[in-house]
């Protein structure tokens, strides 16, 4: 059996070149099926590669108590009308919850961020309370966030995110800088490392700024504006006891009888997880499904070559015959030639993917994983067995005497 | 001929039919025909005769529609695709008119190529594939290929692919009908020698003085063996 597939390995490469620009051809369908199939997953990868980190700097063990539900199918109109989440509430909330280790307000403001004569446009302003910091895994480049001090006096202090900080002060560190957002003098005190931003863009630490929520409401006016209540759980496993605990404080600060709905919400980003999970099932399937399609294509090429090639060597398939070569030899052989087409298409196909990777990795950091490279080698060969298996099965129950009589 | 030889080929009454379209062809009619070991026969008639039907199955390429066919005492007139590809691997060497060489292969590959189907270690295969190409007198040609070979030198790589089994028949079918005359002597020739080795030898022609090398000759007319004779004024050599 060895010696069949040495020879069957033999006559495969020497058909391969002795038609060389047919089976370059042929290859290129694999070559275009197997690089989109890698770059696609890889592609996946990376968007699942950025959405769990922003997941993490958001942590898995925050609840997000608002008026509106971030996910689900209630009707926004309806959730419009609910009473806003006011500062009050966040210190009765505070006043009354024993689970959570951190509670903080969070109101949001979109404005201006100036230092000098350079801008950044439209930035998400948080304001909140020394103990924001407690609810998140911020981490510092420079400097630190404001403390309680600063917080009950609402102090013009700001914390800058990473992307804000290169862009006002590309080679400078900000800390102890005045920075103007919204026309309002704040000093900065600290500056954060890249947290990676997460698929909701407003969610992007990176690309916002904190400042004391106190601070935020004297120059902007907030107070009638709807706040979100922050709360971190002891660990993930008491969340859903925080959360429990969290419902009926609300349900008692909002004075809501047992048979009414809950005019509020609490999020946490499990719904966002899941949310993700789904949009990005689909896109996965239909991604692969559609690269997949290529590969297909790829595969039906090396199919009609494939007969093409028996039909054209009927009488060395004859004279193999007659010298003794059985009905599984001559399988094995167009098999195997099959194979190697496929496969040469593959790793080419691969060596692209690679290449394109770097592109694809600008956008989304990524990179070719060892799965997927495994993957396509294995493919790439099935795809030539099986394109192979129908033409194989021709040549091998051709009939000696007609095949040698074949011109 | 020694009638103690062993015999190699029994064939009774043996019949070949091929449907085309509506039509039932009889290649075969019932032949019966035996062959011993070292014997060196030509096969003769006319196109359309049946010599054809009958070679290919002598050859194993092909089974009868009836009749039995022993060949070295198994019966094969059954046997499927597979076994029959056996036989001819290890007990037929076929020489073709048209040399029938792989042609992107050189010539060591093709002498070669039965004793991988017989699944002989390389380096074995190396060594009996040279040698039968040096008892050809290509021992120089080992690595050229068919298109840088004549025609001669083709016929010959084709004898030493169908002897490297050590066959139990050599079946020749117009061996010399693609060569000049001279060249087709010197093929002639190597058969002779062969035969002398006391090799078997089943030659098919429609040339009269090709015939006349082998030492008895049949002759097929209409599926039918018309005439099984001894050749007495056999060509003599130079």
């Amino acid at each position: 059996m060895i010696n069949q597939i040495k020879e069957g390995l033999f006559i495969s490469l020497n058909a391969i070149f002795a038609n060389k620009m047919r089976s370059f051809l042929t290859t290129l369908g694999i070559v275009i099926g197997v690089c989109s199939v890698v770059l696609m997953s890889t592609a996946i990868k990376g968007v699942d590669n950025s959405f769990q980190q922003g997941i993490s700097s958001l942590g898995s063990d925050v609840l997000y108590i608002d008026k509106f539900a971030w996910f689900g199918n209630e009707e926004f109109w309806k959730m419009r009308n609910r009473p806003n989440i006011t500062f009050e509430d966040y210190l009765r909330f505070k006043s009354l919850a024993k689970l959570p280790i951190a509670i903080a307000p969070e109101a949001i403001t979109v404005r201006n961020v100036k230092f000098r004569d350079r801008t950044a446009e439209s930035i998400f302003i948080t304001g909140s309370t020394n103990e924001f910091l407690a609810t998140t895994n911020f981490t510092f480049k420079s400097g630190r966030f404001f403390n309680e001090i600063e917080s009950d006096g609402g102090r013009d202090v700001a914390v800058l995110g990473y992307d804000i900080a290169e862009n006002l002060f590309p080679n400078l560190d900000p800390v102890g800088m005045t920075v103007k957002i919204g026309g309002h003098s704040y000093y900065v005190i600290g500056v954060l490392k890249k947290q990676g931003s997460t698929l909701l863009g407003s969610y992007n630490p990176d690309k916002q700024v904190y400042v004391p929520i106190k601070s935020l409401f004297r120059h902007f006016g907030l107070n009638w504006r709807s706040i979100i209540i922050v709360v971190r759980a002891p660990n993930s496993q008491l969340l859903e006891e925080t959360k429990i605990e969290a419902e009926q404080i609300m349900r008692q600060i909002r004075r809501l009888k047992a048979y009414e709905p809950a005019n509020f919400s609490i999020n946490q980003q499990e719904g966002l997880t899941k949310i993700y999970e789904q949009t990005v099932g689909v896109i996965q399937i239909g991604g692969l499904l559609i690269t997949g399609l290529s590969l297909f294509v790829g595969a039906i090429g090396i199919m009609n070559i494939m007969f093409v090639s028996v039909k054209e060597r009927t009488r060395e398939i004859g004279i193999r015959k007659a010298i003794g070569a059985t009905r599984k030899v001559i399988m094995t052989q167009f098999l195997l030639e099959a194979s190697i087409i496929s496969l040469i298409g593959g790793l080419i196909g691969l060596f692209f993917a690679i290449v394109l990777s770097y592109v694809v990795n600008q956008f989304i950091p990524t990179s070719v994983q060892i799965s997927a490279v495994i993957l396509a080698i294995f493919i790439s060969f099935f795809t030539g067995i099986i394109s192979g298996l129908a033409p194989a099965y021709t040549a091998a129950k051709l009939d000696p005497v007609e095949s040698l009589r074949y011109e | 001929m020694d009638q103690n030889n062993p015999v190699i080929i029994e064939m009774k009454n043996i019949t070949k039919t091929y449907i085309v379209g509506l039509e039932e062809v009889h290649a075969l009619r019932g032949i019966s025909l035996t062959v011993r070991k070292n014997e060196y026969i030509a096969v003769m008639g006319p196109s359309g005769s049946g010599k054809s039907t009958l070679m290919n199955i002598i050859g194993c390429l092909d089974t009868p529609t009836t009749g039995i066919y022993r060949f070295n005492g198994i019966d094969v007139s059954d046997m499927d695709d597979n076994e029959l590809a056996k036989i001819r691997n290890k007990e037929i060497g076929f020489v073709f008119q048209t040399f029938n060489l792989i042609p992107r292969s050189n010539a060591l590959h093709n002498v070669e190529l039965p004793l991988i189907y017989a699944n002989v270690a390389r380096h074995e295969r190396r060594e009996r594939a040279i040698q039968a190409l040096v008892n050809v007198g290509l021992g120089d040609r080992i690595n050229h290929k068919p298109n840088e070979l004549s025609g001669g030198q083709r016929q010959r790589v084709a004898i030493a692919r169908a002897l490297i089994n050590n066959p139990s028949i050599i079946l020749a079918d117009e061996p010399t009908g693609n060569l000049d005359s001279k060249t087709g002597e010197e093929i002639m020739q190597l058969f002779e020698e062969l035969h002398k080795k006391g090799n078997t030898i089943i030659l098919v022609t429609h040339e009269e003085y090709i015939a006349e090398h082998a030492r008895r000759i049949i002759r097929i007319k209409d599926g039918l063996i018309e005439a099984d004779e001894v050749v007495n004024n056999r060509k003599v050599y130079a």
